[in-house]
């Protein structure tokens, strides 16, 4: 914990050095980023790491989880290999600094699309496709009785610090004149323990971190979230600024993972897809979509079958979302926002064309 | 006459000194100013060129505790000052409160009780090996947030001692919150113990030593005039060893000062909490740090310069 102090504070300061070191570097090359996953052989990818759901760590030490899948099908695409993923676990104040000072490739941590943090003029990022269409919710105990928002009134909140969630909170309870008192903690763990220790009479946070972090309480049934929704939070993946090649490559692959879903492809069918591309001809869009034909791949530096790599690594995106918050896992969100454009939802894949 | 033998200048014992330093000293200037300039064009190009207006931009946030009037709408700079001046009370409350249970900790180590002895050895023992963060995690989240909350509060008459924290002057229950003319919350509570437990262990050791340092025979004349055991410590030993002890303690206040920053860790909404949350929602990361940088640097100089005054006043007036 103190190194992890220590590194949200050094590492601004790195990212200035970083900016003093390398005064004429960037331009020419196609892609610094690209090049320097595919020569490391390995992808550096930062994730939240305790939430159940987008990133978290199993028993046996492996990762799992939305975000963490995310990753791997990046992996895949660029490298082969979803495997070939290193994680490192960051708050959500060390997040944008890691980026920054290029310790990590991609920040895939359940971070919310803004504006300032897309702006040059901000912190200066660059935004993936949105990957989970979340809302800021507010949880308190059952026992407590509290009902709407309203109820709060003149009562502690426990927030995290550094993060969207604190600013909406404050607009809205300004908004609906009710003071509170809000108590930051620096990580998502502290925050809960001081929730769960009654600290505070409820915890706000996006709401599939509510009910993730709710499967994890001793006693989840006795935790309601509150009809009020507070704010969109697209979740996102970043790349930093600067490296369009390497952007391009990774908001592609996660277009492609959701073009996947569209045409029915999954990570069961994806071999009998390929062949059945390979044999047909006539299946234009089929064949360049899965890299039989044409240079989508060269396009973006990326190998020509990335898209199978990709889809193989985890499934479609509609695979991905079902196994880790989905039905098919101990959150069992509902799709919501996050059903294909034609099911009525929010993810849509421009054309691969 | 003959003129005397010119000594020629790279062989001059008093000017090459002179030119290695002055040669040195430009290479140093060359360095930072290529670092400099480097930084500022990089920064520019990034469009991130070092600038302070966005200090007057509404915060946006809450503090949970402050001394100053705030709101959400008052300026960063304004709720970065909230920070500074949290910071420095629980700075200023743990100076005092380590400085006196470091004291008496110290001094107990003189003791003629065995038991008292060894006791203040088990504490500094104990207390200074273990990091200072867990500690702040075990005073907030398994002592203080123990505490009963709501109607289980531990009620004294004027005096109210709640899970969100300690309330003085006819304290109310009004709507399942205590509300109290004079409040400690936990946070702080946690914080200032974690501070002064720790420190304290540090300065009993350098108070030890002062004590130490003074010689036997001291305590023996004293007693063979008479004095009592504390009026020795008082009148004899403790005016000679705060010549020793003051230097000590001046590291330690820093320490104090500098460690305060973790506050993070028991939900202390400090200088660091504040600019950790602007730093976030401007992304302004270099001025951030360096105003942070700058904050921690003039509270531990005024510290020292305090100190060192304290210690010209101790030390042996020769006249």
């Amino acid at each position: 914990m103190v190194r992890l102090r220590k590194l949200a504070l050094c590492a601004p300061l790195l990212a200035a050095l970083a900016l003093v070191g390398c005064a004429s570097e960037g331009g020419g090359i196609q892609s610094q980023k690209l090049n320097g996953v595919k020569s490391r052989g390995k992808l550096l990818c930062g994730v939240e790491g305790k939430l159940p759901g987008f990133s978290f760590v199993n028993p046996d030490g492996s990762y799992s989880g939305l975000d963490v899948d995310v990753c791997r099908a990046v992996a895949a695409a660029t490298l082969g290999d979803p495997n070939k993923v290193e994680y490192r676990d960051l708050n959500s104040s060390e997040r944008f600094a890691a980026l920054a000072s290029g310790e990590i490739d991609l920040l895939s941590r359940n971070t919310t699309y803004t504006l300032s943090r897309d702006a040059s003029g901000g912190n200066g990022l660059s935004f993936a496709p949105t990957v989970f269409y979340d809302g800021q919710g507010v949880m308190a105990p059952k026992a407590a009785g509290i009902n709407s928002l309203k109820d709060l009134a003149g009562k502690p909140i426990c927030v995290e610090s550094g993060t969207t969630t604190e600013l909406n909170l404050a607009d809205r309870m300004r908004q609906i004149k009710a003071p509170y008192t809000p108590l930051k903690f620096q990580t998502s763990d502290q925050t809960y323990a001081a929730y769960l220790q009654g600290r505070c009479v409820a915890v706000t946070s996006d709401r599939s971190q509510l009910a993730a972090k709710r499967t994890s309480f001793p006693d989840p049934a006795g935790h309601v979230l509150l009809p009020e929704v507070l704010s969109k939070e697209p979740l996102t993946p970043v790349t930093v600024n600067g490296d369009p090649g390497w952007a391009d490559a990774v908001r592609w692959t996660i277009y492609a993972l959701m073009q996947a879903e569209e045409l029915g492809i999954t990570q069961a069918n994806i071999d009998a897809k390929v062949a059945e591309a390979k044999a047909n001809p006539n299946q234009a869009d089929l064949r360049r979509f899965l890299g039989v034909e044409g240079d989508f791949g060269k396009q973006l530096g990326l190998p020509a079958d990335f898209v199978v790599q990709a889809v193989k690594a985890g499934g479609n995106y509609g695979e991905l979302f079902e196994r880790n918050v989905g039905q098919g896992s101990k959150l069992k969100l509902e799709r919501g926002l996050n059903h294909q454009w034609s099911d009525g939802g929010l993810i849509y894949s421009p054309p691969f064309r | 006459m003959a003129t005397p033998a010119v000594t020629p200048w790279w062989r001059n014992r008093r000017l090459i000194p002179w030119l290695v330093q002055g040669v040195a000293g430009l290479l140093v200037l060359v360095v930072v100013a290529f670092l400099v300039s480097n930084l500022v064009r990089n920064l520019t190009n990034a469009g991130l060129l070092l600038s302070l207006s966005w200090l007057r931009n509404p915060a946006g946030f809450d503090v949970s505790e402050t001394l100053l009037p705030y709101n959400a709408e008052l300026p960063y700079w304004r709720a970065l000052l909230a920070g500074l001046v949290n910071t420095l009370r629980v700075v200023l409350a743990g100076l005092i409160g380590a400085t006196v249970l470091g004291t008496l900790i110290g001094v107990a180590a003189f003791s003629s009780n065995g038991l008292l002895r060894r006791l203040a050895r088990v504490y500094v023992e104990l207390i200074r090996n273990i990091p200072l963060l867990l500690q702040l995690v075990f005073w907030y989240f398994v002592v203080f947030l123990d505490l009963p909350g709501g109607e289980q509060a531990i009620q004294l008459p004027g005096v109210v001692l709640a899970k969100s924290g300690l309330y003085l002057g006819k304290p109310e229950l009004i709507n399942d919150v205590w509300q109290g003319q004079m409040r400690l919350t936990v946070e702080f509570g946690a914080l200032l113990t974690g501070l002064v437990v720790y420190t304290a262990a540090f300065i009993a050791e350098v108070v030890r030593g002062g004590v130490a340092s003074v010689p036997p025979g001291q305590w023996e004349a004293s007693r063979s005039l008479g004095l009592t055991p504390l009026q020795t410590l008082q009148r004899i030993v403790l005016p000679q060893a705060l010549r020793v002890i003051v230097p000590g303690l001046n590291s330690q206040y820093i320490s104090l000062a500098k460690n305060s920053s973790l506050a993070v860790a028991c939900g202390y909404t400090d200088l660091y909490s504040v600019a950790e949350t602007t730093l976030n929602q401007t992304g302004r990361a270099v001025e951030v740090v360096l105003i942070l940088l700058g904050s921690y640097l003039v509270i531990d100089l005024l510290i020292s310069a305090l100190m060192n005054g304290v210690n010209s006043w101790v030390q042996i007036k020769e006249r």
